[in-house]
């Protein structure tokens, strides 16, 4: 919102913010739990390299495919490289893609989506029936065409999964924006001499957010996954650069020998990662819905 | 009233838990229904009316419950009973009639089937037999060719036949009590005077009791033989619905009475202290002519296209206020949405000071010097105003986008208009959800008169209103017409509201003007057939201080 600066009394909302962020939490002790996860999520890819033990590019053939110790809690892979620095230093990459991912396509899908929700006519044909073409692929073989065709780089990843998420959000935002359109508010800005624009961007936009917010949460978990897929299979990222999808990839080899920590940690890290945002959905809901604030 | 009553309640009290601890919706309640006995429950909004009704059926929501006092229904403890006694009760001895018809069907299963539904439930009929029992509840209330009804979905039918078929589920089971909450609130005064009837007739003849909740003390007087009135999860009278009105006791009641628009009322009368009335306004030249206006949806697929609105011409001068009378589907909202500019009308010219605005495409019209003058009140305050921004964005929108004021200038304009529509400063900050229905209204109005408009579009601007509430507003757009020397346009299906505020009325019909002139001629003596029928429709408590019977 343009207008939350004008107010006189930044320092009270701020305080309202937080009350009703703690009023959130508390109501709903499994949205406390997922803040928490998330919390925890968000300190590992920011701070991970220094808090790590080991160097997670550093290999040591004397301790290979040692089975977790108290030296080395998730154990060590074939090149004696330590599984918990790795796992811990590859938030980083994964978070950064899906979060990049998510917000590339909640940008466009929302952009387009609103803008078919609110002219209707052939906007909304063209739009939609675009959308329908993307929703008719399957969604991972198509990502991974876009990847092998486009070069096998991060950002290319970046841009498949922006792209087979985005029909998700615009047909979200054309339903929520298409069901404002005729409300009272926005003939009221319409008659302020709002433009049709401004009216969607400023008056209907912003209240089909809460449950956008819901879309993603739960579509960064999908993103997550759908990066580590993609680099399981040997797209986009490459080693040895530490990264779940890649050590899932690596460790499966090792898992008939009875090395199960080489797989296990990556991928519960990633099972992880997807139920804390899928559990942060509801409490993002509840924090963004202005009704809820009292 | 019979010595035992058929619905007993004593000392109810219903609690909330909320965010903020217990809240207590209503506090030793005490009401007696007798058998066949119409008994009205009237008050404003959180009066606690619905609730009452709600712990009588036991359907109060989860983060409610019976906090202390004893429900009695021909013998059973309500309050105690397990929820399978509950159950067997509900439909079959008291059902409960809503206030949207609409939503209280299942739009996705046909009417006729949702009536077997109840009926089998309550093992009343079989599949065998179902159908035909559907059927016969169907013609109870008067519904034309009930076989071919029977296969009708709710969106196929209009608001008022909708209430029929829940009128035909509630009472299929032939129960002893029947709760209507609001039940013709939303409709056309002549569908509520059809539904109304309807719904006494049937009650009467099965001898059942009814308990009718209601904000309009017209609708209670007319059909009520008792009138309990609530205010704040109180009851603070209970009388003879003549008495009541003959001989109010309880100072609420008397505000209450005050603030209904009775027939002979002006719009001071409905304040609780008098004030001088408003100085009449010199009427001038004419601010807005339209003539021949003409809207046309195109029908899907070849269908003939339909004229909504189908060749109107009216005037309005400058000082005046102008009525828009008539029931929903007559074109009035179209007709307002093309003189707002909203939308494009299909013919026809609108002259707005001296300028054919109608030549600007709706869609420009935003940026056009005339849309300042040109403002419009909306009928829901809620759905009017922006979940998201507070009263101040709201009202300082229209300051920012037209009025060509710096963000730091604005807040002694949005202060001072606050002030006119007299809306505490305090509330500038909050939110729409934080404010009541009538704050909501005052928002809105200052929005509206934000940029010193020449006419003012009023939109059933008190439809959505308690009557006290309604009151004040009306007085204050009084007011405002005066010291801002606006001309109003005032839409409204209320003839009875409308003869308060407006100088001259049009009584609309099916896209056409059926009748125009002034006020008191069109209502005391009009000419064409349906503004007979529409002020015939409308219910009227009895005038106080005349002491006159009930009306039948």
């Amino acid at each position: 919102m343009a207008s939350i600066a004008d107010h006189p009394t930044p320092a009270s909302r701020r305080n309202s913010f937080w009350r009703h962020f703690r009023y959130v939490l508390a109501s709903n002790p499994v949205t406390a739990v997922a803040f928490a996860l998330f919390m925890m999520f968000v300190t590992a890819a920011l701070f991970g390299p220094w808090l790590v033990p080991y160097d997670p590019l550093a290999t040591d053939g004397a301790s290979a495919l040692q089975p977790p110790s108290w030296s080395h809690w998730f154990g060590t892979d074939h090149l004696g490289r330590d599984v918990f620095s790795r796992v811990v230093v590859a938030t980083r990459l994964d978070l950064s893609i899906s979060v990049a991912a998510v917000a590339l396509s909640f940008a466009a899908g929302s952009a387009l989506g609103s803008l078919a929700g609110y002219y209707g006519g052939w906007t909304d044909r063209v739009v939609g029936r675009c959308l329908d073409t993307i929703m008719a692929f399957p969604l991972f073989v198509l990502a991974m065409g876009i990847v092998a065709a486009a070069g096998n780089t991060i950002e290319n990843v970046i841009y498949a999964t922006a792209l087979i998420n985005l029909p998700f959000y615009a047909r979200m935002a054309r339903a929520e924006v298409n069901v404002r359109r005729e409300s009272g508010f926005v003939q009221a800005a319409k008659l302020s001499g709002n433009s049709d624009l401004r009216v969607l961007a400023m008056h209907i936009f912003p209240n089909s957010l809460p449950p956008m917010m819901v879309q993603i949460s739960l579509n960064m978990g999908w993103a997550i996954l759908n990066a580590a897929g993609l680099s399981f299979i040997g797209l986009g990222v490459r080693p040895p650069t530490p990264e779940w999808g890649i050590m899932v990839a690596e460790g499966a080899n090792f898992i008939v020998s009875g090395e199960w920590w080489l797989a296990l940690f990556p991928g519960a890290a990633l099972m992880l990662a997807v139920f804390t945002f899928n559990l942060l959905g509801d409490g993002l809901r509840d924090l963004v819905d202005p009704l809820r604030r009292t | 009233m019979n010595a035992i009553p058929l619905l007993d309640v004593r000392d109810l009290t219903v609690e909330f838990a909320t965010r903020r601890g217990t809240v207590r919706a209503i506090e030793r309640v005490n009401i007696a229904v007798g058998k066949g006995e119409t008994v009205g429950i009237v008050g404003e909004s959180g009066s606690g009316k619905s609730v009452t009704s709600y712990a009588v059926m036991r359907i109060l929501d989860r983060a409610g419950r019976i906090a202390e006092g004893a429900i009695t229904f021909g013998g059973i403890a309500i309050d105690k009973a397990p929820e399978k006694v509950m159950t067997e009760l509900r439909g079959r001895e008291m059902s409960m009639v809503f206030q949207n018809p609409r939503a209280a069907l299942n739009p996705i299963r046909s009417i006729g089937r949702q009536i077997e539904d109840v009926l089998i439930e309550h093992a009343l009929a079989v599949r065998s037999t179902a159908k035909q029992a559907a059927i016969e509840s169907l013609r109870a209330v008067k519904i034309a060719n009930p076989e071919e009804r029977y296969h009708a979905y709710p969106f196929e039918l209009s608001g008022g036949m909708c209430q029929r078929v829940v009128i035909a589920i509630a009472l299929a089971c032939r129960p002893q009590l029947l709760i209507a909450d609001e039940p013709t609130t939303g409709l056309d005064v002549t569908t509520q005077k059809t539904v109304m009837d309807l719904m006494v007739e049937l009650t009467q003849a099965r001898g059942m009791s009814t308990i009718l909740i209601t904000h309009d003390l017209g609708l209670a007087a007319a059909y009520c033989d008792r009138i309990v009135v609530m205010e704040k999860g109180k009851v603070v009278e209970q009388a003879r619905a003549a008495s009541l009105f003959s001989d109010p006791a309880h100072a609420y009641t008397k505000r209450l009475l005050r603030a209904t628009p009775r027939l002979d009322s002006n719009v001071r009368d409905l304040l609780p202290e008098p004030k001088p009335a408003p100085p009449p306004m010199p009427q001038g030249a004419p601010l807005l002519e339209v003539r021949d206006l003409v809207k046309e949806f195109s029908g899907r697929r070849g269908a003939a296209a339909f004229r909504a609105v189908d060749g109107i011409s009216f005037t309005v001068h400058e000082g005046e206020s102008l009525g828009l009378v008539g029931e929903s589907g007559c074109g009035k909202s179209t007709t307002s949405a093309m003189v707002m500019r909203l939308l494009d009308p299909t013919s026809g010219a609108i002259r707005f000071a001296g300028e054919d605005i109608a030549a600007t495409p709706a869609a420009r019209f935003a940026r056009s010097p005339l849309r300042g003058k040109l403002q419009m009140v909306f009928q829901d305050p809620t759905d009017s105003l922006n979940p998201r921004w507070s009263a101040f964005d709201s009202i300082a929108d229209p300051l920012f986008r037209l009025g060509g004021i710096r963000r730091d200038a604005a807040r002694g304009r949005v202060e001072e208009l606050a002030r006119l529509v007299g809306l505490p400063q305090e509330l500038l900050d909050r939110f729409p959800h934080q404010l009541s229905g009538g704050q909501k209204a005052r928002v809105g109005i200052a929005r509206a008169i934000a940029l010193d408009p020449k006419l003012l579009i009023l939109d059933e601007p008190t439809a959505a209103l308690d009557v006290s509430v309604q009151a004040v507003v009306l007085n204050l757009l009084a007011d405002l017409k005066v010291e801002l020397g606006m001309s109003y346009l005032f839409i409204s299906h209320d003839l009875n509201v409308v003869r308060l505020i407006c100088d001259r009325v049009i009584v609309m019909r099916q896209g056409r003007i059926v009748e125009e002139g002034q006020t008191e001629s069109v209502l005391h003596d009009p000419q064409h057939q349906y503004t007979r029928t529409l002020l015939e429709a409308i219910p009227h408590p009895p005038a106080i201080y005349q002491g006159e019977g009930l009306p039948a």
